[in-house]
């Protein structure tokens, strides 16, 4: 079994659980078709790997139509307000070591409402596995253009097309700090897992961001990455210490101008294709490479850990604090500390 | 020599004969000339210069050695946004003042005995605050052409006879201080700045004031630049010495100590109160302590003086914005900690969506708002008690929540203990209104023993608590207590008792999520039957003779100034009843048989009216506000003449 590091204070399991031990008895409520089914299973059906007790997870969620997500899992949780999860989550997380939390957002509640939190969560790095769902639209409040939607869309609130550049959220994320950033697909259960254990492994922030499909008001958004026709040679699969390959013979080289791009892959040039390195200190490559997709056609799209490096944790050196305050102070007096150094006395 | 204090100014004491000198014994201390000593009850001073003249500290340090003493004091610090508006103008001026006797006081003082002026902008700005017959000492260096021209003085005032209504001593502190210092090897303009301390030093030798531990405070403030240390120390004995030696002060003052209840006394402010108070609530409950905060004034205190407490097991969480501290502070709490969030007017705007999801969480929360002038920005570092109405309702939908307000600076300590133990049993968020005032403002405060403390232990859940059909037991999070209605809190960590709560409404029991109608009338009335149901003691009201017809009632910092009022109104033969609310939701289960009890009630605030607004739509009675919202507090005076008036009408009625 996999030791997740990130996990260490987490008291274990008595026994093996299983994907049963993870499903709540209330009727899930997601249109039939909603991506959201997928990663809930893959979810559910994963977390007995961690092999950690039930009852020390927890997933914190903002408003949308993925944070619906707690209610589902047999866990502790919290369903709480528009963009605001990575706060409560990071309250919880430095309070309580010995739990593993995680946050479940979409594209509107991590990156309209709720960007700063985000961002915040990432450069602390504290102990939180951030899953973003990303479906490029509004659902809950039926369709309109998300922070993420390309330029152009045509939705209720934008009849002529939306007027906003999209963000890139792993740029987004790697320019807060981020020590963990991973993509991967709601159809593609194995792909999601294995995102899913490396994000558990890792010590502090890790933002997943998983394509998710709104078979309602976004259908079909993330198809060019899912047809057999078409998908080898939009979707780019990371493996650290891995040539760049994908399609039948494309790659991804690093052009004289430090930049990136892909390039048919001829056995003359076939030494120079990048092997990813997810564990470089340096963010620019993994930049480099959040930048490669094709924002309206998505194509070339990386998807796998495309940086995973060791910071210190917020939880960690703010408990190290405390710890320091005690070791060099002695425990806190409430009666010496009330009384101070300035008295007088009345008799 | 008898202009200490005015005689025309009505007394603040209860014995009704404050403020007067009598002549007492010259000191006769060893090696001191003989200068005659005279006896006072109480003094005010206040202390006034540049923003950057180290006021603050100068008051702060005469506030301590005032209460090493052991006389009764209250302060009044008073001080611009601006970090250091521009040199020498009148928006840049800072203050602090300080009233201290030899019996239990209430307020900072109407008007100050003494100012010292550390340039024509202070002299300029606190002049129209002085009675006649007031002492000023200025800082003659500083009354320059230019420095006079740039605050509007046409003629210079110390010699165009503008003030010989009061007692002026005119001292060139800067020269002084740089003469006492011109060892020390010093730049200039270092050693010009330890020109406070040369004025603390004269004015602890006018007061008698203990000078060792402004010494020790000095030497441990510079410990890393001990010849600052000791330039601050000369300067400070300097200005002693001056004060001995020189002809132009040839009285000094005793106030003798105050005989206050017997027991260990500190001096405290309020921010200082309110931090001690959490932290002795995380003792007394056994909870871990979890600070979520933002910067602003005047709330940033707490969160310094937090800071410094890890050792009691306190984290503090400066986060990225209003909304993300309280979001942390909610998610500790759900985790099992206390957890309290700090902030000010404009704060608590950003934080209301938040403190409406804890209302439906039902999670214990405390969210201490330091109240300032509003709206908007409004006055940052003024006070205001203006956001009673913001606590009671400003959430959407039907979100009660309780509110804990502090009387007095050193009230804040209980207070807190107080909003934890609602917060706690009750399973809410709790609001603890202070303000600017009692924030900054200090008095002596005497040291409980911590096991005089109210005990805060908490219950978490441990096992399921419903029996279903089938017989099996669960774990329901919305299933009350009968007596409190508070639900159970299971922290995470608990086996067996995993569960899911959210802002959507929630069956009850269950806390599944419910959209039946039925249901979310009923949760809607439960909540509030919680809060209501809330138990806090009744509503004390002095009214010695039992036959006053008049009664005043407040809430929060208006507590000094309308007890100095009352006392007055008593010591001119006034009948005038008292009460002051220290629970604003719920009130206490007697207010309204209280307030119907008097021919009259008057409800002084610093807003327009806010608590006069509940009483009249809760209790239907003729609350009479009386409002001021200047960024100050009510002056004593003031107050008396108002409670002097309400009585006046009522008699007037009657005889026609």
């Amino acid at each position: 079994m996999t030791e997740f590091r990130s996990l260490s204070l987490v008291p274990k399991a008595d026994g093996p659980q299983s994907v049963k031990d993870f499903k709540t008895d209330q009727e899930v409520r997601w249109c039939p078709g909603c991506g959201d089914y997928a990663i809930l299973a893959a979810v559910q059906s994963f977390m007995p790997e961690l092999g950690i007790r039930r009852e020390n997870t927890v997933f914190v969620s903002g408003i949308g139509c993925s944070s619906r997500f707690p209610y589902y899992m047999n866990t502790y949780g919290m369903h709480s307000i528009h963009g605001r999860a990575p706060a409560i989550a990071t309250g919880l997380a430095t309070s309580r070591r010995d739990l593993s939390v995680w946050v479940v957002t979409g594209d509107g509640d991590a990156l309209s409402i709720g960007g700063n939190h985000l961002i915040h969560a990432l450069r602390r790095n504290v102990n939180l596995k951030i899953l973003l769902f990303n479906n490029r639209i509004y659902g809950l409040t039926k369709g309109q253009y998300s922070p993420t939607s390309e330029v152009g869309k045509i939705t209720k609130s934008t009849p002529m097309g939306s007027l906003d550049a999209p963000f890139n959220p792993l740029s987004l994320a790697i320019g807060a700090e981020a020590t963990f950033v991973a993509r991967t697909i709601d159809s593609d259960r194995q792909h999601l897992q294995s995102v899913l254990r490396a994000a558990a492994e890792h010590q502090g922030a890790a933002l997943v961001e998983i394509y998710q499909n709104c078979n309602i008001f976004n259908d079909g958004a993330f198809e060019v990455l899912k047809e057999p026709g078409t998908r080898d040679e939009a979707l780019i699969r990371l493996e650290h210490g891995r040539p760049i390959r994908f399609g039948t013979d494309q790659g991804v080289f690093r052009g004289p101008d430090g930049e990136l791009a892909v390039r048919t892959v001829t056995p003359e040039n076939e030494a120079e294709v990048l092997v990813h390195d997810a564990h470089t200190p340096g963010p620019a490559t993994a930049f480099a490479l959040t930048r490669l997709a094709d924002a309206d056609t998505l194509h070339h799209t990386p998807i796998g850990v495309l940086r995973s490096v060791e910071r210190p944790v917020y939880d960690d050196l703010m408990a190290e604090q405390l710890e320091r305050a005690t070791t060099d102070r002695g425990p806190g007096d409430l009666g010496a500390l009330l009384t101070g150094h300035d008295t007088w006395t009345v008799v | 020599m008898t202009s200490q204090v005015d005689q025309s100014e009505a007394v603040d004491g209860s014995d009704g004969s404050e403020g007067r000198a009598g002549s007492a014994p010259p000191a006769a201390r060893q090696g001191r000339p003989v200068k005659p000593t005279r006896r006072l009850d109480r003094v005010i001073i206040r202390f006034a210069g540049d923003s950057g003249d180290g006021m603050q500290l100068t008051g702060d340090r005469f506030t301590s050695e005032t209460a090493s003493f052991g006389n009764d004091l209250s302060t009044l610090p008073n001080f611009p946004a601006e970090i250091r508006a521009p040199a020498g103008t009148l928006p840049g001026v800072s203050s602090f003042q300080l009233h201290f006797a030899d019996h239990d006081i209430l307020t900072p003082g109407d008007a100050p005995n003494v100012l010292v002026a550390m340039n024509p902008a202070a002299l300029k700005a606190n002049l129209p605050d002085l009675p006649h017959g007031a002492e000023i000492i200025v800082n003659t260096d500083e009354f320059t052409k230019r420095a006079l021209a740039k605050v509007g003085y046409a003629a210079d005032p110390l010699t165009d006879g503008s003030l010989d209504a009061f007692r002026l001593h005119k001292v060139p502190l800067t020269t002084l201080t740089l003469e006492a210092l011109k060892e020390s090897g010093l730049a200039r303009k270092d050693a010009e700045r330890a020109k406070n301390m040369f004025a603390l030093g004269l004015l602890s030798w006018m007061y008698h004031r203990p000078t060792g531990g402004t010494e020790t405070f000095l030497r441990q403030k510079f410990a890393k630049k001990p010849d600052i240390a000791e330039a601050n120390i000369l300067a400070f004995r300097a200005g002693w010495n001056f004060g001995e030696t020189t002809e132009d002060f040839a009285v000094s003052y005793e106030i003798a100590p105050a005989a206050l209840p017997s027991g260990t006394y500190r001096n405290i402010s309020g921010n200082l109160a309110l931090s001690y108070g959490l932290i002795a609530a995380s003792t007394r409950s056994g909870l871990p302590l979890f600070l979520g905060s933002y910067p602003i004034t005047p709330a940033s205190d707490i969160l310094h003086e937090l800071s410094k407490h890890k050792n009691f097991g306190v984290r503090t969480f400066q986060a990225e914005d209003e909304i993300a501290g309280i979001g942390a502070a909610l998610g500790a709490a759900f985790g099992g900690a206390l957890g309290v969030t700090t902030t000010s007017g404009p704060g608590v705007a950003l934080k209301s969506e938040t403190i409406g999801l804890a209302v439906s969480l039902e999670l214990p929360l405390l969210v201490v708002d330091i109240q300032r002038g509003g709206p908007s920005t409004g006055l940052p570092t003024k006070t205001e008690q203006a956001d009673l109405l913001q606590a009671m309702f400003g959430r959407n939908g039907e979100a009660p929540v309780p509110v804990v307000a502090p009387a007095t600076p050193a009230e804040c300590f209980t207070a807190a203990l107080e909003a934890a133990r609602i917060a706690l049993t009750y399973r809410t968020p709790v609001f603890l209104l202070s303000d600017g005032y009692l924030a900054n403002g200090s008095e002596p405060w005497r040291i409980p023993a911590v096991d005089e403390l109210p005990d805060l232990t908490v219950d978490f859940a441990t096992e399921p608590n419903h029996e279903l059909p089938d017989g099996s037991r669960a774990f329901w999070p919305y299933k009350r207590d009968a007596r409190t209605l508070a639900r159970p809190w299971a922290v995470p960590g608990t086996p067996g008792l995993e569960h899911r709560i959210g802002g959507i409404e929630k069956q009850d029991g269950t806390g599944n999520i419910s959209y039946d109608p039925a249901n979310h009338d009923f949760m809607v009335r439960t909540r509030q039957a919680k809060v209501d149901g809330i138990e806090v003691p009744p509503l004390e009201v002095d009214d010695p003779q039992g036959d006053a017809r008049v009664l005043v009632l407040g809430w929060g910092s208006t507590y000094g100034p309308i007890t100095a009022a009352v006392r007055r109104v008593r010591a001119d033969g006034g009948r005038i009843a008292q009460a002051h609310l220290r629970h604003l939701n719920p009130f206490p289960a007697n207010l309204g048989q209280v307030l119907h009890g008097y021919d009259r009630v008057i409800v002084p605030e610093m807003n327009l009216g806010q608590l006069a607004l509940l009483l009249r739509a809760k209790y239907l009675v003729d609350a009479q506000s009386y409002n001021q919202v200047r960024g100050l507090p009510f002056k004593a005076a003031q107050l008396a003449d108002v409670l002097h008036a309400a009585i006046g009408t009522l008699d007037a009625e009657d005889q026609r």
